[in-house]
């Protein structure tokens, strides 16, 4: 499916987000490494990267190996460890999603942590006001609730791009510190704050809108909860919006080209606000499972960063839904993973976030790694965002 | 943004005056921000003026100054009510007929004046250090207005920054540690030298490896915050001694920081406030009059024409966005060898982000940037202020109010803003 501008000078062709099939990808040799040996090197790369920062703060190479081996066992090493992985992912397979969803379209949503935060707030709200209803009322209207809050937050940044022009990014990261102050100021307000407590936190969520864990009926500490299959529900659902329907053509098309997507008959400004609403009810949903399934109350800076991760998540997982799923799965275990390495080996959980940020570079440039290794691969970088989106 | 223009609907030429003509959606805008002019005015009235009365007293001089001038006492109520009739002229007269090319000025301008009567209303019956508050801003404003001239460094030459904050950051930890083993002078080079060793990074990969530009800049962030973050809790704390930089004093400048608040404000600063006037000017003129600027400029608009001209786009950028890494890792020592002279896990804390808004929010332009922290260093600084003084506004509402005049102003003017037009595309010869 492509489209052309009337007079024949523009021709958009938005990426159907197929590609070479599965099968086919496993038996070319050049997507074959691609899709599986260039991921691999990075991360690598990235954690003999990170064990030399290791052994340079004093660490002996069998004291690294070590806290390596804590990482491992942190991340996949035991029921429990996978449970903790499962936990870390779900937040940011939402917040990827928000960030890819916005990709596609030529939007760059740098306001995940207030919508984050906002969609976390308002499902508090919501499960704590409403007492004495069963849980399959009570779970999906705090859950709703949530999505609400993020998609507000999300529908200003849309509505102002599309209707004066300003810039999203400026907006979103607004955004951010507006909604850092707001809950901040929420969570010592009667409406919000705990009885008889003097610090900011928020009342508790009634048990009948909390998000059950999977598997505490195996092991209490398993915090795994059902937000996980909302999230991968979610991934579902962004893929097939994208890429089986009108609407998602639409958003692949401005995204492409807004100009030639207008002369298409499509209506840019919809597709902005359509687009920057749905990510912020994506992001939202983020904040829901934290304060529904995790922490079962609100408190400063519950957002903990998992609007930027969502970034580094989008961007890992090239904007594609099920792209995002595994990267998340990935930055999951290594934050489980280093959870159990600052608690056993000593080392801090900041290094994750340099190998992070490693494997991201060496999965984004992917001629680095052909460089260091010698395979022969498909080097071209991706381009994923478009500059300033202009 | 220039696809999304609708075409003009009228047409003041036979007037024989010059009127600019108006689209539809600017006129719909001069209404919009006449209302909201309006509002700020009503606001004024009903919720400052019957809360408040007595003299508010401002002081303008600081203790230590050879001219002292006399603390300036307001009448409060009447101040208030001709600053709630100069918003509603001048919000009424947008609403009728516009001040067209002006409305951005006009708009910016009654916020300000909203901003004089709440500072009025807060003081009412106390004493407000005006001069202190004036010098916190010019201090509070280097670092962002730095932030955002090495994000117009990068960009004019094509290259998105999206890194700013991790290059401040990477700039603050290393003139710590530097600073504190070898004097803060070999601190402020090394942290210099810090921005643009990220900015190498980020050229390397950019202009090299062609890889996604916002990419490579939330790598930086990411990765700066993680290493400085393993570094300060596996390294610092254990040696404290790292941790403990010289502060670099205010310096006077002879004469000129004896003229009544204009001399506190900008000529009783430290040096890497000096420094920011001399790279915003430096880089102004550079950007503008000079054969590098031209080029520079010109591989950000269109690099493949600059190429054909026979300049080497990959060198333009390579110097550009080191150059930018260089202010940006500069501008980092302001929180560490300016202010307090240790490091905290995420010193920065977001400045790099506002850097960024501010450069957008200055049109890419070194002195618009300048204009646009310096709004931001008030209200942080007006923000701290108000917190000592006893109001019944929430703080946390008057720590927003930056945040929302930005977006209502970038919304009501500078919206159509346009970047670099080859800013965030990989050049590849042909």
């Amino acid at each position: 499916m492509s489209i052309t501008s009337p007079d024949g000078t523009v021709t958009v062709e938005p990426d159907d987000g197929r590609g070479p099939s599965f099968f086919r990808r496993l038996t070319t040799a050049t997507d074959w490494k691609t899709g599986l040996v260039i991921p691999a090197l990075a991360v690598f790369t990235a954690l003999v990267i990170g064990g030399v920062i290791i052994m340079l703060t004093g660490y002996s190479l069998a004291e690294t190996l070590d806290a390596y081996r804590a990482l491992l066992q942190g991340s996949v090493g035991s029921l429990r460890a996978i449970s903790q992985t499962l936990t870390e992912a779900t937040p940011l397979i939402f917040t990827g999603l928000s960030v890819a969803l916005a990709f596609r379209a030529g939007l760059f949503n740098i306001g995940g942590e207030g919508q984050v935060l906002m969609g976390g707030m308002l499902a508090v709200l919501a499960g704590f006001t409403f007492t004495g209803l069963p849980l399959f009322i009570h779970l999906p209207l705090a859950i709703v609730c949530g999505a609400i809050g993020g998609a507000i937050w999300g529908f200003i940044p849309g509505l102002l791009k599309a209707k004066t022009g300003a810039h999203e990014v400026i907006v979103t990261i607004m955004l951010n510190y507006i909604a850092y102050r707001l809950v901040d100021y929420l969570l010592k307000s009667t409406l919000f704050q705990r009885e008889g407590r003097n610090d900011p936190i928020s009342k508790t969520v009634e048990e009948s809108a909390q998000l059950p864990a999977l598997l505490a009926w195996l092991d209490p500490a398993m915090k795994v909860h059902l937000g996980l299959f909302l999230a991968l529900g979610a991934a579902g659902f962004i893929w097939w919006l994208l890429f089986r329907t009108n609407t998602g053509f639409e958003f692949r098309a401005v995204g492409a080209n807004p100009s030639a997507a207008r002369y298409a008959g499509m209506s840019v400004t919809k597709v902005y606000i359509l687009v920057m609403t749905i990510a912020g009810a994506l992001a939202g949903l983020a904040g829901t499972g934290q304060v529904l399934g995790l922490l079962d109350r609100a408190s400063p800076g519950f957002s903990a960063g998992l609007g930027f991760d969502g970034i580094a998540v989008a961007l890992l997982g090239r904007s594609n839904p099920f792209g995002v799923v595994a990267a998340a799965l990935l930055f999951g275990g290594l934050n489980a993973g280093g959870q159990y390495m600052q608690a056993n080996a000593d080392v801090g959980i900041d290094l994750i976030s340099v190998i992070q940020a490693l494997i991201v570079i060496f999965v984004a440039a992917p001629a680095l790694i052909s460089a260091i290794y010698r395979v022969k691969t498909d080097t071209s970088s991706t381009q994923i965002s478009k500059g300033w989106g202009a | 943004m220039s696809t999304f223009e609708k075409t003009p609907v009228e047409s003041h030429e036979s007037t024989g005056k010059r009127t600019r003509v108006l689209t539809k959606s600017q006129i719909k805008r001069a209404r919009i921000s006449g209302i909201v002019m309006l509002a700020l005015s009503a606001f004024v009235m009903a919720f400052f003026i019957p809360n408040a009365e007595g003299v508010a007293t401002f002081g303008l001089s600081g203790s230590g100054e050879t001219i002292q001038l006399d603390a300036l006492a307001i009448p409060v109520t009447s101040s208030l009510w001709a600053l709630a009739m100069l918003l509603a002229a001048l919000g009424g007269t947008q609403f009728v007929r516009g001040f067209q090319r002006r409305s951005t000025l006009i708009l910016g301008a009654s916020f300000g004046v909203f901003t004089m009567a709440m500072m009025v209303w807060a003081t009412a019956g106390e004493k407000f250090s005006l001069i202190s508050m004036l010098v916190a801003t010019v201090s509070r404003c280097t670092p962002i207005a730095l932030g955002a001239l090495s994000g117009i460094l990068c960009e004019r030459s094509g290259v998105v920054n999206i890194g700013i904050e991790g290059m401040l950051l990477g700039g603050a930890f290393t003139g710590v540690v530097m600073g504190s083993i070898l004097g803060g002078w070999v601190g402020l080079l090394a942290a210099t030298l810090t921005g643009g060793l990220l900015a190498l990074l980020l050229a390397v990969l950019a202009v090299n490896f062609r890889v996604d530009q916002i990419i490579i800049g939330v790598v930086i962030n990411i990765l700066v915050l993680g290493l400085t973050s393993f570094l300060t809790s596996q390294v610092l704390v254990e040696n404290p001694q790292w941790n403990d930089a010289p502060i670099f004093p205010s310096i006077p400048i002879p004469v000129l920081s004896d003229i009544p608040i204009i001399g506190p404000m900008f000529f009783n600063q430290t040096i890497i406030v000096y420094g920011m006037y001399v790279l915003i000017g430096a880089v102004t003129f550079f950007l503008f009059r000079t054969r590098w600027g031209l080029r520079t400029r010109s591989v950000g608009e269109n690099p493949r024409a600059a190429d054909s001209l026979g300049v080497s786009v990959p060198r333009v950028r390579y110097l550009a966005v080191i150059y930018g890494g260089m202010v940006g890792g500069f501008a980092g020592a302001w929180f560490t060898l300016g202010t307090v002279g240790r490091f905290d896990e995420n010193i920065t804390a977001g400045t790099g982000f506002i850097g960024l808004a501010a450069m957008i929010f200055g049109a890419w332009n070194p002195i618009g940037a300048l204009g646009a922290a310096l709004i931001f260093g008030f209200s942080e600084s007006l923000e701290q202020k108000f917190a000592l003084l006893d109001i019944p506004i929430p703080g946390e509402f008057l720590a927003m109010a930056p945040y929302l005049v930005t977006i209502v102003v970038v919304a009501g003017l500078v919206g159509r803003a346009r970047p670099p037009a080859a800013d965030g595309q990989p050049y590849e010869k042909q």
